[in-house]
């Protein structure tokens, strides 16, 4: 026991271990936010595809010489997101053949992009770390914290100020319409919101793990909360202990993060079904 | 000047017009009810008629002094609400998101109307339960507390009676006529024949061609001997389609 406290001690010291805890818990609580929405919205699969897209995007960046990948991929998947969360409503083609179609041909892009034009030596590595986040602790500077934080604080305080309005685009969008509320404009908030999250979040536990961070905490925290308040409350402080958690016995236990992350958000959603209040 | 006025409207989804040549108008404290068969048109006018959709052709406007917040919409359950983690009071709240605006909090007299709306529909002692575990009456109940709270002069509802029993749809029927009485505009869509136009003052008929008249003149359009149960129907008028059957066998079910 005391060696494992020693082990964390010395890991604690050491300032990009500190970032990771940060970053993991400021993005979470982001995630753990729109995540609750996107469920509630049942679209709790397009944050799986946004990551996918996201992937695509990336590996064009790349490919295009772009120092950071961002540039393309944060417009490319806000497009995406505003997109699928309109596709619901009597196009052509259902919301859910559109998104599976998009998600797995973004991958195939990206992964045939990195391949023609590596970014480094060894592809398969970047692969894997891109898919399913780094192996070790991840390791990020000040800038990443810096990030992390300036999205953390937007979404909380963009869900502090119009929860009330979030809540209703999302419970009713018929009825907000009727009540003249510009259920567009609200949505493509939403959806560009989580699109900007996943790109963040997928540098914390991977493109294709990202999505238990939407959804993990929003169904935990609603399987025993009454109000949506509530709700979007103990998911956020859900996501929060999931990333310390996950982030915590990785170090112990030298499992990859991003993985030990989603399964600690699997542990708590058991616990909240064992324990919840229907 | 009444509060909504239509002329020949066609409404339908997708350029396919379901029902068209609508007009009829609706004053303070009228209360019309639209009934005809299903696929007629009704909650696809009662949709256009809130704003949800647009209407295929001709025109409808509502009197300057009626402003969105004014018009209370209670549109049929939807099935993604079942599981919703919200409480009562919450979704009834939300019924005055017209009056808050882009002001992010509610008011203490919202909240207070909130509240009023709740007891007015019976729903006052399950307010703080969460909506997912309410019965389907409950929800109903739940629903239309909010249609009155974003209702101030008008109120437009899609089959209110829906998932009600007798009593409970007695009671509402009683606190609709009440609300009428204070001056507010009723438009129901209903398939509770004969007890859905009871309190009618107008009836709007969308099955086959249009028909929009009074109540009286509208039963008297269904005078004659009906061949289901004897009693009703079969006049000048041509317009008693399944409206009339639902009568008949409403009044069969009581005898």
């Amino acid at each position: 026991m005391t060696g494992i406290l020693e082990t964390l001690a010395e890991y604690l010291s050491l300032d990009f271990v500190r970032y990771a805890y940060a970053s993991g818990i400021l993005v979470s609580i982001a995630t753990a936010l729109l995540g609750t929405t996107l469920v509630l919205r049942r679209l709790s699969y397009m944050g799986d595809g946004l990551s996918h897209v996201a992937f695509g995007a990336m590996a064009v960046g790349t490919a295009l010489g772009f120092a950071d990948s961002f540039v393309v991929s944060l417009p490319v998947t806000a497009a995406c997101a505003i997109v699928l969360v309109r596709s619901g409503e009597g196009k052509k083609i259902r919301g859910d053949a559109a998104l599976a179609m998009i998600s797995v041909a973004a991958l195939a892009a990206g992964y045939i992009l990195m391949n023609i034009k590596p970014g480094s030596s060894n592809v398969s590595g970047d692969v894997c770390t891109t898919l399913f986040g780094s192996v070790s602790i991840i390791t990020l500077d000040e800038t990443d914290v810096a990030v992390s934080a300036a999205i953390s604080a937007a979404v909380v305080l963009f869900f502090a100020v119009f929860k009330n309005k979030v809540f209703e685009v999302t419970f009713d969008p018929d009825f907000a319409a009727a009540c003249g509320s510009r259920k567009r404009a609200w949505e493509a908030a939403v959806a560009i919101l989580a699109a900007v999250v996943t790109v963040v979040a997928m540098k914390l536990v991977g493109t294709l793990l990202v999505s238990a961070l939407l959804v993990f905490p929003a169904v935990s925290a609603m399987r025993f909360c009454r109000s949506f308040a509530a709700t979007l409350v103990a998911s956020a402080l859900i996501a929060a202990v999931t990333s310390a958690g996950g982030i915590t016995v990785a170090i112990i236990a030298e499992t990859p993060v991003g993985a030990t992350i989603v399964a600690a958000g699997a542990v708590l959603l058991g616990l909240s079904c064992a324990f919840g209040r229907k | 000047m009444p509060l909504l006025r239509c002329d020949n409207l066609s409404v339908g989804y997708a350029r396919h017009a379901v029902a068209s040549g609508i007009s009829f108008s609706v004053g303070s404290g009228d209360c019309v009810a639209v009934v005809g068969a299903n696929g007629s048109g009704k909650t696809a006018l009662l949709r256009t008629l809130a704003n949800i959709m647009k209407p295929l052709g001709g025109t409808f406007s509502y009197d300057p002094s009626v402003r969105p917040g004014d018009v209370g919409y209670l549109p049929q359950q939807n099935p993604v609400q079942r599981d919703f983690p919200a409480t009562a009071r919450e979704v009834v709240l939300s019924g005055c998101q017209a009056r808050r605006g882009l002001r992010p909090f509610f008011t203490k007299s919202e909240k207070s109307a909130a509240d009023a709306a709740l007891a007015r529909f019976g729903a006052a002692s399950f307010a703080g339960l969460s909506y997912k575990t309410l019965s389907g009456g409950q929800r109903q109940r739940v629903l239309l507390a909010r249609a009155l709270c974003a209702g101030r002069k008008m109120l437009i509802l899609d089959e209110p009676v829906t998932g009600l029993d007798p009593d409970a749809a007695a009671d509402l029927y009683s606190t609709l006529a009440a609300l009428r009485g204070e001056g507010l505009a009723i438009v129901s869509v209903t398939h509770d024949l004969p007890a859905g136009v009871e309190d009618a003052t107008h009836i709007l008929e969308l099955s086959g061609a249009v028909f929009f008249g009074t109540k009286e003149k509208w039963m008297d359009g269904r005078s004659g001997v009906c061949s289901v149960c004897g009693d009703c129907v079969s006049g000048s008028h041509h317009h008693h389609g399944a409206g009339c059957r639902h009568a008949c066998a409403g009044k069969g079910a009581q005898a």
